[in-house]
């Protein structure tokens, strides 16, 4: 067993954990945030991105000892102490960017990523691109593609989701 | 309208939870002291099973059991089963043969199911699976469609030749006349390639069973649970169906993949008893693409004739369709009933004669995938027509809107009974949006660019909501397609719809309760929308089909019609005044030409308090069921229009312009429906451009995740512009048609008559992936060259 520790959404965490554990295993099993999801094993589809250390990152292609000390957000993270949704939280609502709602967590993790990076004011060629490793069966991308680019500028002004939740 | 009633955008309900990680699905439900199931799958496509020892692996740490298929024999555990029985043209049944949940002597398919491990984690059972010995003795695969019924290898003994069944709609003789009138005779040799449906939330299920009560409960990614339980029960003998449960959570995507009844779910609920303790079990990709059920995979040979102006005469088909090693639960209706009696389209065609020869291959099972059957059924008619309209010179449009139907009930030779449309109006609506008029426009000037142009148009129908179920039952289903729902009125005026649709993306808990708030003139918010547990809704036949709307809301509807008129009787007590006297608007019953009003919580509260009316005269209460069973199937239509691009020197196609214009009947909520549109086209785009599922030669599939499937990604797609027209459908109370599968259906030939269209010849194949539309460009390049 291997000791990991690090912050979880604002909280410490530690724990012993079978050193082949992934990060999106530790997420979900033991501390029970199962908004993170795992759909291919393959760093294809992104329904596991979190933010490590402020990037965006495929929990199922770390492991947890490759965190330890790290500062992780998760979709459960995201939005305010009082509940309050993090604009690309409200924008894929506003948008209907969302179906099953299974991709949706990842999504969500890579666009405020996106604006992170490349600002606020993306163009859809820009965000269609930077999706590339984020796949939805569900809504063809068209209201995803329109709820970025809303919740981009939303997020205009607003202090990057890294800072807010450290 | 009201901001939250029939006709409006509401924002979904169920959002809330998705978007902050709150959802709730199958993989996110734990239970105490559970067990972690593995499957271990054959290596190969066809072999026998001489002997399987898990003497090593039974000693390993953690693991509590290895069980085979001798284990559910001993335990008169049934196979699985496929529910709808088709007939061959001689009469005699299909040729279904045995499908154990796991295997009995063989397996059939790489991925197929011999041992499941049980261990206290998922890693020991799958650490375990590796130290099961399986001796095999391999046989040859069968892996081609075309020439599956010449293998002399024989995967099942009731089927000799590999042959499920050979089946026909329509008339031959007259069809064959209509041929011989002919003035024009259109061919086409097609192949509707194999998909994976992928849904992103892999397949689970969690068994779980009560020692003290003798019950099992069953949380499993399931489209329609009710249907699961009665499968379990009645066919699998699990347990009498009072004693299990099913539940169908937040369900992430189905696309038909989740219909069916699989082997993993069955074997999670058996193996808890077995082992005391839950069984959980959750797919990786990997054994997705291995073991969900495919769709498609036909090969056509079919022709259209044609007079001298251009009047369509007749239609025929010969389609050899791939079922896959077994049948799964609904496989065989799909190339028949689901596929031929569209092959009239919106066209008035005076003969069709179909023929389908379903075969056994050694692949994965292949079922209904998003329009199932529908979407076959609109390639052939749609990539005929278009070609036509090229061989006889008349402008696609055009040879289109000669051909219409235009009025209805229109009988068509093959079942079907139209019942109303109006193709015409689409086809205005979407070469305004398409701008058809400047396409030769854009291509001169792509030409400029070095680009060749397309444009492709797809003129569909769908038939949803399958019924009614005296009908398909005559058509060989083993079920009704009815639906049920229940209205339950709180004491205060709340409301809980149970309903026996599954919503798994479709938004059921925002466009139901906009039902019931716009009908009783209650909040949205006081409305909640209760499925997917086979304890609390009584029964249903879940969500496939496009049927939630059209069969789901009007069994609601109907529900509420007796809530009201419940109501009405409670209110006249209230009101003292003569029930034929109420009425019931906004929300209010009030007493005609008077002011004594009584709103519909007050109603609810007098009806639970009842002390304004004797329970002798007047049953206490507010709570309505009813069942709902159409009375015909419902017909959406509408035409896309695709615009591509393709660069001659990498055969790279742009999708450069998307219209869809749909009728679709009365629509609840436009925003749902429009990203219902834009999905299915995507799958369908996924379908003609990027996806294709490939077994080798051995039978060894190739496309077994991510890096080797391709999934339309956001950069694949361009944003579509999307239209309604709107006739209502005249066969249920809503005028409701449905939507859900319309773009699957619509997009794939309107795609390949883009590429063909800017290529000059209709040899291109799907997926028309870049080596495909290369090669096909280069004779266009060399024309453009010599000009």
């Amino acid at each position: 067993m291997a000791a990991v520790s690090m912050t979880v959404n604002g909280k410490a965490v530690t724990a012993d954990v079978e050193p082949r554990t992934l990060l999106v295993q530790f997420i979900r099993e033991n501390l029970k945030l199962t908004g993170t999801h795992v759909g291919c094993d393959t760093s294809q589809c992104g329904a596991c991105v979190v933010h490590v250390d402020g990037k965006a990152m495929k929990s199922c292609t770390l492991l947890a000892v490759q965190c330890n000390g790290a500062s992780i957000v998760t979709i459960e993270g995201l939005a305010g102490a009082d509940g309050t949704l993090h604009p690309m939280q409200a924008a894929f609502r506003e948008h209907h960017g969302l179906q099953c709602g299974f991709c949706t967590p990842g999504m969500i993790m890579s666009a405020v990523d996106i604006v992170n990076r490349k600002g606020s004011d993306l163009d859809e060629h820009t965000i269609r691109e930077e999706l590339e490793g984020n796949i939805c069966r569900c809504t063809g991308y068209h209201n995803i593609v329109r709820a970025v680019e809303t919740g981009a500028k939303a997020m205009a002004g607003s202090a990057p989701v890294r800072q807010a939740a450290e | 309208m009201s901001a939250t009633g029939i006709g409006a955008s509401v924002r979904r309900k169920e959002d809330h939870r998705f978007i902050t990680g709150a959802g709730r699905y199958t993989d996110d439900i734990n239970r105490p002291d559970q067990a972690h199931a593995y499957f271990l799958r054959s290596p190969h496509a066809h072999a026998t099973i001489n002997r399987i020892d898990a003497t090593k692996a039974m000693a390993m740490p953690g693991v509590l059991a290895v069980l085979t298929g001798a284990d559910l024999e001993a335990d008169k555990i049934g196979g699985l089963i496929c529910g709808w029985m088709i007939h061959s043209k001689d009469g005699s049944p299909m040729k279904a043969g045995p499908h154990p949940a796991l295997a009995q002597g063989k397996v059939r398919y790489v991925g197929d199911h011999v041992a499941v491990i049980v261990a206290d984690t998922y890693a020991q059972a799958r650490d375990a699976a590796e130290a099961v010995v399986v001796d095999y003795t391999v046989l040859p695969a069968v892996v081609d469609t075309a020439t599956a019924t010449k293998s002399k290898t024989v995967i099942h003994d009731v089927a000799p030749d590999n042959t499920v069944y050979n089946w026909h709609l329509g008339n031959k003789d007259e069809t064959e006349a209509a041929f011989k009138a002919a003035a024009h005779v259109v061919k086409l040799d097609l192949v509707n390639n194999r998909l994976a449906p992928n849904p992103m939330e892999p397949r689970a299920a969690l068994g779980v069973y009560d020692k003290g009560e003798d019950h099992y409960t069953l949380y499993t990614t399931s489209q329609n649970p009710h249907v699961a339980r009665l499968v379990l029960s009645a066919f699998i003998g699990i347990a009498p169906e009072n004693k299990l449960r099913v539940i169908a959570p937040d369900v992430g995507g189905g696309f038909g993949s989740k219909i069916f009844i699989y082997a993993e779910e069955t074997v999670c609920v058996w193996a808890a008893k077995k082992v005391g303790r839950p069984v959980k079990w959750n797919s990786d990709r990997t054994e997705a693409f291995l073991s969900d059920a495919h769709g498609r995979d036909h090969v056509t040979h079919a022709e259209l004739a044609l007079d001298a102006n251009g009047k369509m005469l007749g239609l025929r088909a010969h389609t050899i369709a791939n079922l896959g090693a077994y049948l799964s639960t609904f496989s065989s209706s799909v190339p028949t009933y689901l596929y031929a009696p569209l092959l009239s389209g919106q066209y008035n065609i005076p003969a069709i004669y179909a023929e389908v020869d379903a075969v056994y291959t050694t692949t994965a099972p292949v079922d209904a995938y998003r329009g199932a059957g529908r979407p076959e059924a609109t390639f052939v008619v749609e990539r005929l027509v278009e070609k036509a309209a090229r061989q006889i010179g008349m402008d696609p449009a055009r040879f289109r809107q000669i051909n219409y139907i235009t009025k209805f009930p229109h009988q068509t030779p093959v079942i079907m009974c139209y019942d109303a449309g109006n193709y015409n109006a689409s086809m205005k609506k979407a070469l305004e949006i398409a701008d058809y008029k400047g396409f030769p426009k854009r291509r001169r000037e792509a030409e400029r660019r070095g680009k060749l142009r397309g444009i492709g148009f797809s003129s569909y129908i769908e038939a949803c909501g399958i019924a009614p179920s005296a009908a398909v039952g005559s058509l060989g289903a083993g079920v009704g397609l009815w639906e049920s729902a229940e209205v339950r009125v709180n004491p205060v005026g709340t409301v809980e719809i149970l309903t026996g649709s599954h919503s798994h993306g479709q938004g059921h808990e925002t466009t139901f309760a906009q039902l019931v708030s716009d009908r009783l003139g209650v909040p949205l918010e006081a409305v909640s929308i209760v499925h997917g547990d086979t304890d609390k809704v009584q029964m249903g036949m879940g969500t496939y089909g496009s049927r939630s709307g059209a069969v789901g809301m009007s069994a609601i509807s109907k529900a509420l019609d007796k809530v009201i008129a419940k109501g009405k009787k409670v209110a006249a007590y209230v009101l003292e005044a003569s029930e034929k006297d109420i009425d019931f608007k906004d929300g209010k019953f009030s007493v005609k030409g008077t002011d004594k009003t009584l709103d519909f919580g007050s109603c609810a509260l007098q009806a639970y308090i009842a002390h304004k009316f004797n329970g002798q005269d007047l049953e206490p209460g507010l709570k309505e069921g009813a069942f709902y069973d159409p009375t015909n199937f419902t017909f959406p239509a509408g035409v896309h229009i695709a615009e591509v691009e393709i660069d001659p020197d990498t055969g790279v196609t742009t999708v450069v312009n998307w219209t869809a214009v749909d009728d679709f009947g009365v629509i609840i909520n436009p925003m749902i429906v429009e990203g219902q549109v834009h999905g299915g086209i995507a799958q369908g785009i996924g379908q003609a451009l990027l996806e294709g599922v490939i077994y080798n030669k051995d039978g060894q599939l190739v496309t077994a995740s991510y890096m080797d499937y391709t999934m339309p990604r956001a950069d694949d797609l361009p944003s579509f512009k999307v239209g309604m027209t709107t006739t209502a459908c005249p066969s249920n109370p809503l005028g409701i048609k449905g939507c859900g599968e319309a773009g699957a259906i619509a997009a794939p030939p309107a795609l390949i008559n883009a590429i063909t269209d800017a290529v000059g010849h209709e040899d291109v194949a799907m997926p028309a992936t870049p080596k495909v539309v290369w090669r096909a460009a280069q004779k266009a390049v060399s024309k453009m060259a010599a000009e």
